[in-house]
């Protein structure tokens, strides 16, 4: 056939055919996603603080481990309260001259997802002594330590802001927060997840589990609520108060022998940790972000959460029930 | 037969009780869940339906000997008596023939046969009927399946005692039947005349001998037809297999030798570099606290290395070998050096300044693959241009009429690498979810339309020519052609499923990614058949190992990416570590395996030098065993943790039940990189060293220069 025998016809067909499902399979749905999705309404693009703090992000590789997409998966439930849509990375364009746009979306997880990490974790101190060293809040992390983005001083000046390491001796060498680890966090404080407008439909996840349970199907080991409050205490508190619930001296309070957590009316608890806490920031300690209702979490597992405080490291204490909490949750709104 | 069967039994017990401590382990490691149950229950029930199969044809077989043994013997009887005579040696003989002994009945006792027979007809009837039900039962709820396995496992032992009492039976009465057979032809020696002669004229032709002279002869032996090279003689036993030689150097233009040996050598040189980044990686899975320093955060190296070993190592290994392959099958020279070596240069210093800039933190936007900035990437677009033009230009004056395969699958890798590159770096069409469709497409393109592509072109060159026979089919070289351009190009998004790009395009990606096994089918049967009936110059040659773990790998590594990209896998797989695994199967085991059979290919009959065959040996081996040890951990490790993430374990659970297999990432990924180190060496012993020949040569050269010879022999 001439085809086989002809170079040019062979290569122009070749390219040819590659060309055209290039453009049916890349160009032509970037180029109409670019054009129909618009930004949604009370989204606000970053300033200039965070801009800075996302390209250190970028620098630094982050998207490496952590991705910035919520599947339609109910697995993905932890990282936002809805699955990630078109309309959340409208506003993202070329970031300059030589540097393409970054979604950030990522294809690797070995650390957590960070699309709403600013409503899941929004304490200031936590990723200032989590960029520090990791290990100081989460034992068991693998991820590196961003020690180049501190400044180790003799004498702080007043207007440095001094690091609180743990287990520092006193009198020892200041670490001074960079104003890149500010930016940093600044863009991570900056990554929420926004409520769709009115109206629209919300996209549901996927494969959920509780649509195939079998009813009846025993749920004798989990707790009265039918939550597993150690798992829940697990990814919505150790980070800060840390497994033992002992916290960081200097940096996040104890819960063993607490008097909030011990005493028998849990108004208080339950309070903080829907709306969050800032009385002992005297103390060096930071504040405490409303930890239920940026998670969303349901009275039962708040209640979960409380029993499992209450009845951990040594403490006793009364159990609460989910009607309380609920009680008391209402009563707040 | 008895045995291998045992060993069958073996295996399979050894299965269920690693799948019943894994049931067990199950709760103290917290991972236990709906999945995890199911997954054992599955492979439970798979096991036990499997082991039950396996023991119905241990029977099947079993009665089937059994017939055989009760037919009637006296059917066929002087054949088979025959039969046996061809059986006996000269001592045999000699007694019968000497033997004078009276006659002996012969008895039988079919009684026990029959009962067994029976016995086994109504064993096997129920255990086939369980059989048939077992997979719907799979459906239904633990408690059934449990039951259920409770119920068949001892009819299992009880199917397998009997299977063993059958057996001793039937042993029994083989033994008998041999002794009665023996019997019977010690009486027919004794009584027929006609049998008796039989035997003493099989007796006459096995005492014949040869006078051990027939080839013999007093002329001293000497090569005379100057048929041998190099004798030595070898007096102590072996302890390595001696491999072939490579033949003779091509005879080639040096200055084309010489470029081609620069691009082999640079390719080295960045894989030694990128690995060893790489294992730096790898340990720091381990000990994250390893160094504090900017340059050598995970983040910043971790980009380093996947595109060092892209760019650096795998590209410049492939346009060497195609500078080599392009203008041989072209059947003519190639068209300019000059634009070899700018290519080189300008590939080498787009991975060079790529991979400081990264280091410093300068970084396109997180993209896999795209992580050079543009001006970086312009670099090594401009040096593919250059040899696709040089490529292009020789195959325009090639010497043939038609163009030959590999210069099809070369020559549009070079083009749509060039187009890859142009859709992922312009920025019309970046905006928003435009970068993450385009960086579907990207970075799969890039693996499957340059590297694969480009080596497909390259082993349709190099198989051929080790084995030394055709292509299998040609055709069928054609087929996968069109089929991986239409399939490949559209499976990009798979590795965005579930995310918020249209639901359409991600069903266009899995339709691809299965549309592949196409193409994949077509290339192995291609290389398996070209292979096929030259099995046995594998174990004689230390080059062609490398290309039929090459071959096997473009299978297993393409279907495992087929199995990844379906809704249901992808569920389990996705943002684990198991995508780690199936990048380093296919960039490593395919990849990088085929680069290495042709260098061992080439370089040799480029310089006329070849390297240790241990140390091509050791290699092989550790690169193998590493990439085993590297991908099958993760393999495990990234389901375990994809299944805990659907179980709704605490994130930091599944980082602390990732640990030992990031060990042993790092264990098999140090046995890679050392393999790295042998092959560096071996590069060394194939150019640069002086070997033996080459200093006997320049000695004699000087001779020559010295004497002018008047008589050449």
């Amino acid at each position: 056939m001439d085809l086989y025998s002809n170079h040019k016809r062979l290569y122009l067909a070749a390219l040819g055919f590659f060309l055209a499902l290039t453009l049916f399979v890349a160009i032509i749905p970037a180029l109409s996603n670019q054009q129909t999705t618009a930004v949604l309404p009370g989204s606000r693009p970053l300033n200039a603080l965070e801009k800075e703090g996302k390209a250190i992000f970028i620098a630094e590789g982050c998207v490496a481990c952590h991705t910035q997409q919520v599947r339609n998966l109910d697995m993905d439930k932890n990282w936002g309260s809805r699955p990630s849509i078109a309309a959340d990375y409208a506003g993202m364009t070329r970031t300059d001259v030589w540097r393409n746009t970054a979604t950030l979306m990522g294809s690797e997880r070995t650390g957590p997802d960070l699309t709403n990490i600013g409503n899941r974790q929004p304490a200031e101190d936590w990723h200032l002594l989590h960029l520090y060293n990791p290990r100081l809040v989460v034992s068991t992390s693998v991820m590196p330590s961003y020690e180049w983005l501190f400044i180790s001083k003799e004498y702080a000046f007043p207007e440095d802001r001094v690091l609180n390491i743990p287990g520092a001796e006193k009198g020892g060498r200041k670490i001074v927060v960079s104003h890149q680890a500010m930016a940093l966090v600044a863009y991570l404080q900056s990554l929420k997840q926004l409520k769709l407008p009115d109206g629209r439909t919300v996209p549901v996840f996927l494969y959920s589990k509780d649509a195939g349970k079998v009813s009846g199907a025993a749920p004798a080991l989990k707790k009265d609520t039918g939550y597993d409050g150690d798992a829940l205490y697990a990814s919505n508190c150790s980070s800060c108060h840390q497994p033992n619930g002992q916290g960081i001296p200097g940096a996040f309070p104890s819960l063993k022998g607490s008097k909030i957590v011990l005493d028998p009316d849990p108004l208080v608890q339950v309070t903080i940790i829907m709306k969050g806490y800032d009385g002992r920031a005297a103390e060096g300690y930071g504040a405490m972000p409303a930890v239920g209702t940026n998670n969303n979490l349901k009275p039962e597992e708040v209640a979960a959460i409380v029993n499992h405080e209450r009845s951990s490291w040594g403490n006793q204490s009364k159990q609460v029930t989910a009607e309380e909490v609920k009680k008391i949750i209402s009563s707040l709104k | 037969m008895m045995k291998t069967n045992k060993l069958f039994i073996t295996a399979f017990a050894g299965m269920i009780s690693t799948s019943a401590a894994f049931a067990g382990t199950d709760d103290t490691t917290g991972i236990s869940g709906q999945g995890i149950s199911d997954v054992v229950y599955g492979l439970l029930m798979g096991a036990v339906i499997f082991l039950m199969l396996l023991l119905l044809l241990w029977l099947y077989r079993l009665s089937v000997k059994l017939r055989f043994e009760t037919k009637d013997v006296n059917a066929d009887h002087k054949r088979r008596m025959q039969q046996q005579v061809s059986a006996l040696d000269r001592t045999d003989l000699s007694h019968l023939l000497t033997h004078r002994a009276s006659l002996r009945k012969r008895t039988g006792n079919n009684a026990g046969i029959v009962t067994a027979v029976i016995l086994m007809s109504l064993l096997t009837a129920p255990a086939k009927a369980e059989t048939g039900q077992a997979p719907d039962l799979l459906l239904k709820s633990p408690g059934m399946i449990i039951t259920v396995t409770l119920i068949l496992l001892p009819l299992m032992v009880a199917i397998w005692y009997t299977g063993i009492k059958i057996s001793r039976l039937i042993r029994r009465i083989q033994f008998r039947r041999i002794r009665n057979e023996t019997d019977d032809l010690i009486t027919a020696a004794d009584t027929d005349p006609d049998f008796y002669h039989l035997l003493l004229e099989r007796k006459a032709s096995l005492d014949f001998k040869l006078s051990d002279r027939e080839l013999g002869s007093n002329v001293f032996p000497a090569d005379q037809k100057g048929l041998l090279h190099n004798v030595a003689e070898v007096d102590s036993p072996r302890f390595l297999a001696a491999k072939r030689k490579a033949s003779v150097p091509h005879d080639l233009d040096k200055s084309l030798v010489r470029a081609i040996l620069w691009f082999l050598g640079s390719a080295t040189a960045w894989l030694v570099l990128g690995t060893s980044v790489g294992e730096y990686l790898g340990i720091k899975f381990v000990a994250p606290d390893a160094d504090h320093v900017s340059w050598l955060s995970f983040g910043r190296l971790r980009p380093i290395h996947t595109n060092m070993v892209f760019w650096g190592w795998s590209s410049l290994a492939m346009l060497g070998l195609g500078y080599y392959v392009v203008p041989r099958v072209s059947n003519t020279g190639i068209f300019s050096i000059r634009l070899a070596y700018w290519s080189l240069i300008l590939v080498n210093s787009a991975v060079l300044c790529g991979s400081l800039t990264l280091m410093a933190g300068i970084n396109n936007g997180g993209g896999e693959y795209r992580e050079y900035i543009w001006p970086v990437m312009a670099l090594f677009g401009a040096g593919i241009l250059l040899t696709l033009y040089n490529y292009y230009r020789t195959i325009g004056s090639r010497k043939t009429t038609e163009i030959y395969i590999s210069n099809w699958y070369i020559v549009a890798a070079m083009m749509f690498v060039t187009v890859i590159a142009l859709v992922g770096y312009l920025p019309q069409w970046q905006n928003g979810l435009g970068e993450t469709i385009v960086q579907g497409y990207y970075m799969h393109q890039a693996v499957g339309m340059w590297f694969m592509l480009f080596n497909l072109g390259l082993i349709y060159y190099f198989l051929p020519q080790q084995l030394n026979t055709p292509i299998y089919s040609y055709s069928l070289g054609i087929l996968a052609f069109w089929a991986q351009i239409l399939f490949y190009t559209l499976i990009g998004t798979h590795h965005f499923l579930f995310s918020s790009i249209p639901w359409w395009l991600q069903t266009v990606a899995i339709v691809g990614s299965v549309g592949m096994l196409i193409p994949v089918f077509a290339g192995t049967t291609n290389f398996l058949l070209t292979m096929k009936g030259n099995f046995h110059k594998i174990s004689r040659s230390y080059t062609l190992p490398f290309y039929l773990v090459g071959v096997i790998f473009y299978f297993t590594g393409s279907m495992q990416g087929t199995a990844e990209a379906f809704r249901e896998t992808n569920l389990v797989w996705h943002f684990t570590d198991f995508t780690t695994a199936h990048s380093h199967i296919t960039m490593y085991g395919i990849i990088a395996f085929m680069l290495w059979a042709f260098i061992y290919t080439l370089v040799p009959r480029l310089t006329g030098k070849e390297p240790g065959q241990h140390w091509v040996g050791a290699h092989f081996w550790l690169a193998l065993v590493g990439l085993l040890f590297y991908t099958v951990p993760l393999m495990i490790g990234g389901t375990l943790r994809g299944i805990a993430w659907q179980s709704g374990k605490p994130f930091i659970d599944s980082v602390v039940l990732m640990a030992p297999y990031w060990l042993w990432r790092a264990i098999g990924g140090s046995l890679m990189w050392l393999s790295h180190l042998v092959f560096c060496w071996n590069m060394y012993t194939m150019t640069l060293r002086r070997s033996e020949n080459e200093i006997r040569r320049q000695v004699m050269d000087a001779l020559g220069d010295n004497h002018m010879i008047s008589n050449p022999v």
